[in-house]
């Protein structure tokens, strides 16, 4: 190995080992301080290793806040919006990549449009409908309206073009498959990389949510992570207990991380097969 | 295949009569009834909670309103005010400063990382890009309250190691507030710059590998490499991240509304547009002021997002 050559590799590890601790630090900090009293924390010089309160500061979290409840409420709404964004947008990825119907070049230009439109224009009457339906105060307000997403048809719709075969439709149809079940029973199983990737992401977009369920959810036991721990937060009357409120975030924090860790390979592998071929 | 030919067939042929093209269409759209169907929700959805409300937007944002009584036009005064509010500039300031300075570092880092990632000399890449995308998992009221941690004044990680250093520590929060800014964007930097790692990685994975090995022969070095082969052939990759993160910036919320709160920290530092269009709305319930902010930001994204493409995207398409 040439002299510049190794210089090169050093340069390159040292750059992509430091900017992994400046991002891996953070985390590291919320777990240790979790596991402090506020005054520990408050200490100097701050606690940089695990102390003995994780037991004190979890008891307390849950009586600042119903936390299994919240977790409860975000599992739940972040799945069934998942679910359904994966088969509405799936739906009309396929229609757009295996049928050629009168429209259908207009319709999709339509569609990608919106994606330029800047949705917090209608943020005030979008809230009065929220109202207009009784839908304060209730998970529908989440999971509904941004159920079926451009971005989600345009990526489907990349994939399904690439990976679907004509014959594979024209197979069904001859051995007698209802044309309105042919998504469900043959397309959909091959659709899996490109279905685990998008749920990654919007799972990802919807259990971070925040300012829509600020504006949505009142009652405490209706909270989603996010919007609880802002509650704690922001509550005076408890006054600031920062350890109790670190372990809130590390524990509304590590699903989703150990979540993304397990799925990461395959959410990256999805990410750029995606990207490739659109 | 056959549906393409089909239609040609209907959309071309000029010697039939409109009463039968009108036929044949009405033929058409019943043979793919299914796909008519399995499109519809994403119409029906966007016409019920983007195109209207977007819409009757702009007719509140020309009246007075707070929700329960009658509503009063005002014409024009709306705008008028926000023109003249010192506190919406500051809002506009503080968010193109944060958007503005926030880029040029996390955009550069994300390529950067991305290169090295992608030249084959490290080990463990599945490793470092998990690690990188980490933060953009993670939801942004937690790490607000991390980093607010971090940036604690008396015992935060950040002047402590400053002390260590023999540095005078930061005053983070008060001052004149110059500081409120940087600790925003440093946190919005650190919350996205996996995510536009990623989106370079999957870009460069479309460059040729026999480009790099031919450069490398030729005996170019590795920052020459990046500077003509990487960035030109990433062009329209880094224009998409720059209009994507754009919005993202302009329209940030989650970090200074629990950085700072409405109330927007020492000096308004930390108001933010979207912030302040949260408190006009649904702290002050001032329906149509907010709903003329709401439409000013949008003509912003809109703008902006045209001044990149027309900058940036110059040369590609």
């Amino acid at each position: 190995m040439k002299l510049s050559d190794r210089i090169n590799k050093i340069i390159l590890y040292a750059i992509i080992i430091v900017g992994g601790l400046l991002t891996i630090i953070p985390f590291l900090w919320m777990f240790v301080l979790s596991t402090h009293t506020t005054a520990e924390i408050f200490r100097f010089p701050p606690p940089l290793l695990p102390g003995t309160h994780i037991i004190d500061n979890f008891q307390n979290l849950l009586k600042a806040m119903p936390f299994f409840t919240s977790l409860w409420n975000s599992i739940f709404v972040s799945t069934v919006h998942t679910a359904l964004v994966l088969l509405f947008c799936s739906m009309a990825g396929y229609a757009f990549a295996m049928y050629n119907f009168p429209g259908r070049n207009f319709l999709f230009s339509a569609c990608l449009a919106t994606m330029m439109i800047p949705w917090m224009a209608g943020i005030v009457p979008w809230f009065m409908l929220m109202k207009w339906f009784g839908w304060i105060d209730s998970f529908l307000a989440l999971i509904v309206p941004n159920v079926a997403n451009a971005f989600g048809i345009f990526w489907m719709r990349q994939y399904i073009s690439s990976n679907v075969p004509y014959e594979l439709l024209d197979a069904s149809r001859i051995d007698g498959c209802p044309e309105w079940q042919i998504f469900f029973r043959v397309v959909a199983p091959v659709l899996k990389p490109a279905i685990s990737a998008l749920g990654i992401m919007t799972f990802v977009r919807s259990w971070n949510n925040f300012m829509v369920p600020l504006i949505i959810l009142k009652s405490p036991n209706k909270l989603t992570l996010p919007v609880a721990l802002n509650k704690i937060y922001g509550d005076p009357t408890r006054g600031y207990d920062l350890g109790v409120l670190l372990m809130g975030t590390t524990l509304a924090v590590l699903p989703m991380l150990i979540v993304f860790v397990l799925s990461a390979r395959k959410f990256m592998d999805g990410m750029t097969a995606g990207a490739v071929k659109g | 295949m056959n549906t393409v030919q089909t239609s040609k067939k209907i959309g071309y042929n000029t010697k039939l009569s409109f009463k039968e093209r009108l036929k044949n269409l009405m033929k058409e759209i019943n043979r793919n009834r299914v796909a008519y169907i399995y499109i519809s929700p994403f119409y029906i959805l966007f016409l019920l909670f983007g195109a209207f409300p977007i819409i009757y937007a702009f007719f509140i944002s020309f009246n007075q309103w707070d929700g329960l009584d009658k509503m009063r036009f005002i014409g024009l005064e709306n705008y008028g005010r926000l023109l003249s509010d010192p506190t919406f500039w500051k809002s506009v300031y503080n968010t193109l400063y944060i958007g503005i300075i926030a880029h040029v570092p996390m955009l550069l880092g994300a390529l950067i990382l991305a290169f090295v990632i992608n030249s084959g000399v490290i080990r463990f890449k599945d490793v470092f890009r998990t690690i990188y995308f980490l933060p953009v998992v993670t939801s942004s009221v937690a790490v607000s309250i991390v980093f607010l941690t971090i940036f604690g004044v008396r015992a935060g990680l950040v002047n402590y190691v400053l002390k260590i250093i023999g540095l005078t520590p930061i005053d983070w929060w008060g001052g004149f507030g110059f500081w409120v800014k940087p600790a925003i964007i440093i946190l919005f930097i650190w919350k996205w710059l996996g995510w536009n790692m990623v989106i370079y990685l999957a870009g460069l994975q479309g460059i040729p590998r026999e480009l790099y090995e031919s450069a490398d022969i030729d005996g170019a070095s590795m920052p020459k490499i990046f500077m003509h082969i990487t960035l030109p052939l990433l062009k329209p990759v880094i224009l998409f991240t720059l209009i994507n993160s754009t919005i993202g910036a302009l329209t940030i919320f989650d970090e200074p509304y629990m950085m700072v709160g409405t109330i927007g920290g020492t000096n308004l530092s930390g108001l933010t547009l979207m912030v302040y269009l949260y408190r006009e709305a649904f702290e002050y319930v001032h329906f149509g002021y907010a709903s003329s902010i709401a439409y000013v930001i949008s003509i912003f994204i809109v703008l902006i997002s045209v001044i990149n493409i027309r900058f940036f995207g110059k040369k590609n398409t």
